[in-house]
């Protein structure tokens, strides 16, 4: 990159703030964000987080890859995120690239480009700002100053549909993959650049720890199917690993918190207190692709915590995890926070709490500063049978059992979380989700003495994801959810005597078959993705720029020439010999156990957690050298002695 | 910090007539409660230290009295017209303060709102030209106006006085006008200019001893 090309574009870019919506996004300089000199550097990452600043500020990953970088000598890292369509159209005019909001640098003048997908919504998103970064949309087109396109998260363990507009894709966790990657771009640009990019390419990936799409070609069957993915290089490996950071303590990021400068999806700390589910929720893709359980420790919450308060100054903490009321030493953890910081008014909140590990100790704990408004609970489906098919082990006695104590302790109003369309279902499973909210508003108006208690149900379209026994399954179609979806809210209305109490709220079945497209797509469909993005397509996230009619008249024009359409990838069910266009991207999940777990599933049989009863051989830790992390310690979080000391102001 | 009482106690902070989006200012005042008697300085430090770069702490003196909000009564801005002729600038000032009314719209949430941005300006002046302002070196013409407007409501901001000289002698700049404040404080008739408005403050701490409350302090983003 000339020097020139990587200055700050600040000033073209404040002439177009005054004519913005929420222009304060754009202008960075965050309490705990890091400027490094650019020219004392040579790796620089731009990291994004494809959605609006809002959305993507408090998104742990970045937050702690960006610290990870900018800790390292000679490595930068600034953030980039999406901008909205009015701004969009203002830099085109003006000819402004897309850029860092920390030093307003052009996107394209940085080394790597990481983006990290959370969702498959985000795809539109990052050719937007590649378009207005001026990097060739596609791989093929770019040359040696363009910067690498790196996918990560949750959604690039399956990177086939983005296959031709990233250079590469990391799966698994990324604080040492960073450090691997900086280290491979900072010998090949000390060497002079070898070979160009092919041969910065072909280093990474045969570390066998970055996906590079254009190494591997796929060959397809007459009927659509995938025939088979190979290697077009030597050296490169069949299949790629994902990434496990053992030992948490180790990494205790974010140690500075980023603090938004407009208002954000989350506004409070987050602290990771584990990674990793092992509850083995047939239709969770987060908890199959994070294993093993790896927890922090008490005592290293309890830094963590201390530190990034003194460093913020946010009121609320979240202990983040998949389910945080598992931690091994949760009521301790809840226990000694709260007593730490009873006069503080730092409030703590337990996001992701199950049903069966939640006790009324722990919500004391949590909520000694704050009021008792409101519980969420996920039971996921409404009848014993399909919570046995998912394996959310969790039964309806359970539920009652804990709403009572709930509503017997001063809480008002409990939130239960469902899915429709789930696998096997039938009307008759989902209908049952108003009889268990009508038991829980009898429970509650007969512990609490009171008819002022409520309970919302909250219901969306379950969508099949990649490394889940429930990959193979057929998605129900979005008329069918959406008539299922009819048929409850009608019974929850027509209750005379506890209907009034029951709050219905659910997502429509159409975003969740574009969700399903993206999800369970191969490279085909990045056709779609690409003609999404030509007719406008953005913001795929946001009910108000989402259009189903666009990608289904885009799908039907890109996907004709391959003799597949949208319901062959999304509510076709796929059988064990099919290979799946992820097949090649190791999540370390046996693909045989998962078949079995999915036979399981069909059986009703459940499997339990191997945290507390014999492994049962998903494959994962032995495929990936890794094992399960969990206490109880035994330590306490004793009081912290300088509380006073700090400033107060 | 103070919090307020009640069901989600807030931070008691008070922001007194806080500059409009997309204008930069060297004259903010805001409020801040303490449960605890703390060095202003101390606290100025602390707090320009923890706020992003250009956003400073100029001065923080401890509230001796009541109604800084109250002694905020005008504003003197300045408005960079990159791009206008100096001369052109300057007939343009001269038919707006010629002017008994001027009538201006503005676009609210309750839609378009007309009313009158002469009546509240103390004071418009095209300031002798430079070519070229010390931080954007450029060829381009340039008009400097310097203009105090008293706060009344509805607010008569820097960008409603723009659109009043567009309104009576059809000044357009090719860019959007770059606005600053320079100053906040008690309107002074006879000069036209604006006192300091922390200094009744500023005396009082001076002369007795230190009592307990509030704190108020100055910001000034650059």
């Amino acid at each position: 990159m000339p020097a020139e090309a990587a200055e700050s574009v600040f000033p073209q870019l404040e002439a177009l703030l005054p004519h913005v919506q929420k222009p304060i996004q754009y202008v960075g300089g965050e309490l705990n964000s890091t400027v490094k000199d650019w020219d004392s550097c040579d790796v620089r990452w731009a990291l994004m987080y494809p959605d609006a600043y809002e959305v993507g500020l408090p998104n742990q990953g970045v937050m702690i890859l960006y610290e990870v970088l900018n800790e390292q000598e000679g490595v930068l890292a600034e953030r980039t995120y999406s901008v909205w369509p009015d701004l969009e159209a203002l830099m085109r005019e003006h000819r402004v690239p897309q850029f860092t909001v920390d030093s307003h640098r052009p996107v394209r003048a940085f080394d790597v480009f990481g983006l990290s997908f959370s969702t498959e919504l985000g795809y539109t998103n990052m050719l937007a700002a590649l378009d207005l970064a001026g990097i060739p949309l596609e791989s093929k087109d770019r040359g040696i100053d363009d910067p690498v396109v790196l996918a990560g998260g949750h959604a690039a363990f399956n990177p086939e549909p983005i296959a031709d507009f990233i250079d590469c894709a990391v799966i698994g966790d990324g604080e040492q993959a960073v450090l691997e990657i900086t280290a491979i771009v900072r010998a090949w640009k000390a060497e002079g650049r070898p070979g160009g990019r092919e041969e910065l390419l072909l280093r990474l990936a045969r570390t066998g720890g970055v996906y590079v799409p254009g190494f591997y070609d796929v060959e397809y069957l007459p009927d659509g199917r995938i025939a088979r993915v190979v290697p077009n290089r030597s050296g490169v490996p069949w299949r790629v690993s994902k990434h496990t950071v053992m030992d948490l303590d180790e990494w205790p990021y974010p140690k500075q918190p980023l603090v938004p400068l407009a208002e954000t999806v989350h506004e409070r700390m987050s602290v990771e207190i584990f990674r990793g589910c092992t509850r083995g929720c047939r239709f969770c893709q987060a908890g199959m692709i994070t294993r093993p359980v790896r927890e922090r420790s008490i005592t290293g919450i309890g830094d963590m915590v201390e530190k990034g308060l003194k460093a913020t100054g946010f009121e609320e903490v979240g202990l983040l995890s998949l389910s945080s009321a598992d931690h091994s030493e949760i009521g301790d953890i809840a226990k000694g926070l709260a007593d730490r910081y009873e006069d503080d008014k730092i409030g703590l909140s337990l996001p992701s709490t199950r049903v069966d590990a939640f006790n009324i100790d722990l919500a004391n704990e949590l909520t000694r500063n704050g009021r008792r408004s409101g519980l969420t609970f996920a039971p996921e489906g409404g009848s014993e049978r399909i919570r046995k098919v998912i394996n959310k082990m969790v039964s309806e006695e359970d539920l009652i059992r804990t709403v009572a104590t709930a509503y017997g302790n001063g809480w008002r109003q409990v939130k239960l979380y469902f899915m429709c369309g789930l696998p096997t279902e039938t009307d008759d499973d989902v209908l049952q989700i108003a009889d268990m909210a009508t038991r829980v508003i009898q429970k509650g108006r007969e512990v609490s003495g009171s008819n002022d208690i409520r309970c919302t149900v909250s219901i969306g379209g379950f969508v099949p994801k990649p490394h889940t026994p429930f990959q193979w399954a057929p998605q129900l179609s979005a008329e069918e959810t959406d008539a299922r979806l009819q048929k409850l809210r009608d019974k929850i209305r027509g209750d005379k005597k506890y209907g009034r109490s029951i709050g219905f709220r659910y997502h429509d079945g159409k975003p969740g078959i574009v969700e399903g497209l993206l999800s369970r797509g191969d490279r085909r469909v990045g056709a779609v993705i690409r003609a999404v993005y030509d007719d406008g397509g953005r913001f795929d996230g946001w009910r108000e720029h989402f259009s189903y009619d666009r990608w289904m008249g885009c799908a039907d024009k890109a996907l004709a020439a391959y003799g597949v359409d949208v319901d062959w990838y999304t509510t076709r069910e796929r059988s064990y010999e099919e290979v799946l266009p992820w097949d090649h991207l190791d999540s370390g999940l046996d693909k045989d156990w998962l078949w079995e777990d999915w036979q399981d599933a069909l059986d009703e049989t459940e499997v339990e957690d191997c945290r507390w009863t014999p492994c049962f051989d998903c494959g994962v830790c032995p495929a990936m050298d890794t094992e399960i992390q969990i206490g109880p310690t035994g330590r306490k979080l004793l009081p912290l002695t300088v509380k006073k000391a700090a400033p107060t102001g | 910090m103070a919090y307020s009482a009640g069901f989600t106690p807030h931070p008691k902070v008070s922001y007194a007539n806080a500059a409009p989006t997309g204008t930069g200012s060297e004259a903010e005042y805001l409020e801040i409660a303490l449960t605890e008697v703390r060095d202003p300085e101390q606290l100025r430090l602390l707090l320009d230290e923890s706020l992003p770069t250009g956003l400073d702490i100029v001065e923080a003196v401890e509230a001796r009295t009541s109604g800084l909000a109250d002694r905020l009564t005008a504003s003197v801005w300045e408005l960079r017209l990159d791009g206008v002729e100096p001369a052109d600038a300057e007939r343009a000032v001269a038919a707006f303060e010629a002017a008994e009314t001027v009538e201006v719209q503005r676009r609210t949430k309750n839609g378009v709102r007309t009313f009158d941005a002469r009546s509240a300006v103390v004071g418009l002046q095209s300031s002798p030209s430079h070519r070229s302002p010390a931080d954007r070196p450029t060829d381009q013409p340039c008009a400097i106006l310097r203009l105090v407007v008293r706060h009344v409501t509805p607010a008569v901001r820097p960008d409603d006085v723009l659109s009043g000289l567009r309104a009576v002698a059809d000044l357009a700049p090719p860019v959007p006008a770059a606005v600053t404040r320079l100053a906040q404080g008690l309107l002074d008739e006879e000069t036209g200019t604006v006192t300091d408005p922390l200094a009744p403050d500023r005396e009082a701490a001076a002369t007795e001893p230190q009592t307990a409350g509030a704190t108020a302090a100055a910001t000034a983003p650059a």
